[in-house]
């Protein structure tokens, strides 16, 4: 049996490495030459419970995940008592000889013959490894560089473990099929959702970040901080988010372009420094990876439940964008041009990601960085007379660095006038606001337009915004196979919008339906009160886990 | 030559007798003192009556929330060490909405002179408690006298090894302007903690009851000596000290980032080159 993908689960304890095995088997397919989407679902705590690394590998590209599971890497007997019932045609389980298999096609493992209790998941590696007919040198060379900080005896008996379970399976007959051979891909990278943004920050001019950890935010903030020396960043992990985003205005005035990152209730504290971005004309960053609330909701989950409050938050009026990348290509692009964005525009800006995405690992082409101008405030210097809220046609002031000559810069959170210092006068109240609110038409000229696929005529449109561009992208593709005139539009940018970019499309095509991860149809609210276009239907979803193709199938044909 | 005349004169919204008055005029003193032009110095500040003193003087500004000038200031520093980085603000703002963003400033050491204009009262919302009003002080808004007790900045900034603690008052101008100066000299945070009367809200701590109790510090206290200056900093009654409480030679926060010894970040180009190496490590 030949496949066209396949799943690999690894299911167990937090704390039972079941993560290192999936990132080396996940790394040794796209070295492989094979396309990779990583699902992640963890709970929120440090050991127990249940959690699962799921890799869907194919020969051909892929966009997003898929339910079922075709290898099953049971570390625990939760894991078989839990999955055994999505076990695809032609799977296996790799388990333990302990674990009880019931019906399920089961290799049983003996770890314990085979190493010492603590390489368990290296005997595993090399077992699902063997499996799915990964090269032994390219294991064994993963291996090491996972555990490059160890000692020689550690790295040593990793790999005595390694080929022992190699050589176990070799004697062990098994039809499973794995996957066709891929084609040699070239060098490619395997970065998450949030690596990408991280490495899009930096390549964009990123030059200061602050945070407060908070699931599934701080892995940006991680990447950044590995490589600040290198790429001459300050990083600071504040002691709260209210200090984080004020800590990124101060460093943004001060001339480093800079990011926050958090996720719903953390962006709550930060909503005032918002509106201070907004007032102040400050460049700000902020990337919000979401997870189910409200309040602490479910905390290591999936949703795109905050993209209201990422519009809305902040008190008073003034103009933002959001990006809403959908691909790890994406969020890498929306690292640079949020940076861009905010500095060309003085005022702040949005990615907005989620578990899903952030967490999962896919394999992309090298990134074109010459095609990438970092944004490099400080050009100007102030003269004696500067103004930073001079008045322009298009709302964007010159703006100066403090110290960078002998002008002063004044920014304040008050209502000011072109000098920034406090007013209140209420005629040059009415003439600020209208001076910060006409940046909204830059920023709107400046949008990512949305992307369509598929038929021009289409019987049916599935629109989607952020992670849901691949499960959508995927279901587009089942529908077409049933011969239907199914079309795709995903928009990795949700505001500002410009309907000449898709409102004729959407009024020609048969049936919209908005596919989105939260309960109340927002993105299709925000359609409608910009464009007055009601979606003919809503798909949702809001049960903490991301989208595929099969739940969007089941949902149309219900 | 820097003159007090070079940081200008202007209009303000503050009472006439107002203790802000005093402290804007010795903050001055000292920047010229310190011979710091205008457009070397950073003031940051959040709200409330002292938090407008930015716009009272000539200075580089970034006037922004209550209670947040701590982090906006440490944001600044860390992005240009060439700033010289005051930070301006009153009790309500750094004891009260900024408490957290206190503790941890104290704790980072990051290189900042921070003014406190503690009046003991929220002058600009009207007369109600702050952190360090007094046990008993009545106001409209705890008409059965404030039951908290007294939040004592000095002490908890020594017991977080600040790097210079110190005391002033808005009624001895020179002592104070000499006090900003040792905290503009000092690398690390220095904290000076400044009495002030409000004549318009505080009928209790007024310049006459500040006056009664305030003494200069002298050469007998060591403010090296971290047990002598907890000692001192509960001397808060009877006579209230003047001076240096307390100076330790941490290392200033910026100075463990390796980044800041190039200059401000907005003069270092970013390298694709590096990036590329770092790219390295995800294939």
């Amino acid at each position: 049996m030949q496949r066209e993908s396949l799943n690999i689960m690894i299911g167990g304890e937090a704390g039972q490495g079941l993560v290192t095995i999936g990132q080396i088997l996940a790394k040794a397919l796209v070295r492989s030459g094979y396309w990779i989407v990583v699902s992640q679902s963890y709970m929120s705590r440090v050991r127990g419970g249940h959690n699962t690394f799921t890799i869907r590998a194919s020969a051909q590209p892929l966009d997003g995940p898929r339910e079922g599971v075709d290898l099953l890497v049971a570390l625990n007997q939760e894991t078989l008592d839990l999955h055994q019932g999505e076990l695809a045609p032609g799977s296996r389980v790799l388990a333990d000889r302990g674990l009880s298999c019931a019906a399920a096609p089961c290799l049983n493992v003996p770890y314990a013959e085979l190493a010492e209790e603590r390489y368990l998941n290296t005997v595993a590696v090399g077992v699902a490894g063997g499996l799915l007919g990964l090269a032994p040198g390219l294991l064994q060379e993963l291996l090491s560089a996972q555990l490059h900080k160890l000692s020689d005896q550690v790295k040593a008996e990793n790999q005595q473990a390694l080929g022992a379970a190699l050589a176990w399976l070799k004697k062990q007959p098994h039809d499973f099929a794995p996957l066709p051979p891929a084609k040699e891909q070239g060098r490619r990278l395997m970065l998450s959702g949030n690596e990408a943004i991280a490495l899009g920050a930096l390549a964009g001019g990123l030059k200061f970040l602050a945070f407060y950890p908070m699931t599934p935010s701080t892995s940006i903030a991680l990447t950044v901080i590995a490589q600040a020396q290198k790429m001459g960043v300050a990083t600071e992990q504040a002691e709260d988010e209210l200090a984080a985003v004020n800590m990124a205005l101060g460093a943004a005035y001060a001339g480093a372009p800079a990011m926050v990152c958090t996720s719903g209730g953390g962006y709550a504290l930060m909503t005032e420094g918002l509106s201070l971005a907004g007032m102040s004309e400050t460049p700000l960053v902020i990337a919000l990876a979401m997870r189910p609330g409200p309040a602490t909701g479910l905390p290591t989950r999936s949703e795109q439940g905050d993209l209201n409050f990422a519009l809305y938050g902040g008190h008073g009026e003034f103009p933002r964008a959001a990006l809403t990348p959908g691909t790890v290509e994406e969020c890498f692009a929306a690292g640079a041009r949020a940076l861009r964005l905010a500095e060309d525009f003085q005022t702040p800006v949005f990615i907005l990601t989620d578990q899903f995405l952030a967490d999962s690992y896919r394999a992309v082409q090298p990134f074109d960085l010459g095609a990438i101008q970092p944004v490099r405030p400080g050009g100007l210097e102030p003269g004696p007379d500067y103004q930073r809220y001079a008045l322009t046609d298009s709302g964007v002031s010159p703006r100066a660095l403090p110290g960078f000559g002998p002008g002063l810069v004044v920014a304040d959170s008050d209502e000011h006038g072109q000098d920034g210092h406090i007013s209140e006068d209420l005629a040059l109240r009415v003439v600020m606001q209208d001076k910060r609110l006409r940046k909204h038409k830059g920023l709107q000229e400046a949008v990512w337009p949305p992307v369509f696929s598929g038929p021009e005529e289409a019987e049916l449109l599935l629109v989607s915004w952020g992670s849901s561009r691949g499960p959508v992208a995927e279901a587009a593709r089942g529908l077409a196979a049933q011969g239907r005139q199914a079309a795709t539009c995903h928009f990795g940018q949700v505001w500002p919008l410009d309907p000449a970019q898709f409102l004729e499309r959407f009024q020609r095509a048969g049936q919209v339906v908005v596919v989105e991860g939260n309960a109340g149809g927002q993105f299709a609210g925000l359609l409608r009160r910009e464009t007055g276009f009601a979606a003919h239907r809503l798909i949702t979803r809001y049960d903490g886990l991301n989208f595929t193709p099969e739940y969007i199938l089941r949902q149309l044909a219900e | 030559m820097v003159t007090s005349e070079d940081y200008g004169q202007f209009e303000t919204a503050w009472c006439p007798g107002c203790g802000n008055f005093g402290i804007l005029k010795a903050l001055k003193q000292a920047l010229a003192a310190s011979d710091l032009a205008p457009n070397q110095v950073l003031l940051v500040s959040g709200i409330g009556q002292a938090a407008k003193t930015p716009h009272y003087l000539r200075c580089n500004c970034f006037n922004g929330l209550h209670g947040r000038s701590l982090p906006a200031a440490t944001g600044a520093a860390l992005a240009n060490p060439e700033l010289k980085v005051v930070v301006t603000s009153g009790d309500g703002c750094h004891y009260g909405e900024g408490g957290n963003h206190f503790l941890a400033a104290l704790r980072r050491n990051v290189d900042l002179t921070v003014l406190v204009h503690d009046n003991q009262i929220y002058g600009l919302t009207k007369g109600q408690a702050s952190p360090t009003s007094l046990e008993g002080m009545h106001t409209k808004a705890q008409p059965d006298g404030v039951h908290s007790y007294p939040f004592n900045p000095v002490a908890v900034a020594v017991s977080c090894h600040a790097g210079l603690v110190a005391r002033g008052y808005a009624g001895e101008v020179e002592h104070l302007a000499g006090l900003i100066q040792l905290g503009l000299a000092h690398r690390g945070l220095a904290l000076i903690d400044i009495l002030q009367p409000c004549v318009s809200f505080n009928k209790l701590n007024t310049y006459q009851w500040y006056g009664q109790r305030v003494y200069k510090l002298g050469a007998e206290h060591d403010p090296g000596d971290w047990e002598a200056a907890i000692k001192l900093s509960y001397e808060f009654g009877e006579r209230i000290p003047l001076g240096v409480i307390y100076e330790n030679q941490r290392l200033a926060f910026q100075d463990h980032y390796s980044v800041l010894q190039k200059g401000p970040l907005a003069r270092q180009a970013v390298d694709h080159g590096i990036l590329a190496q770092v790219m390295e490590g995800f294939f």
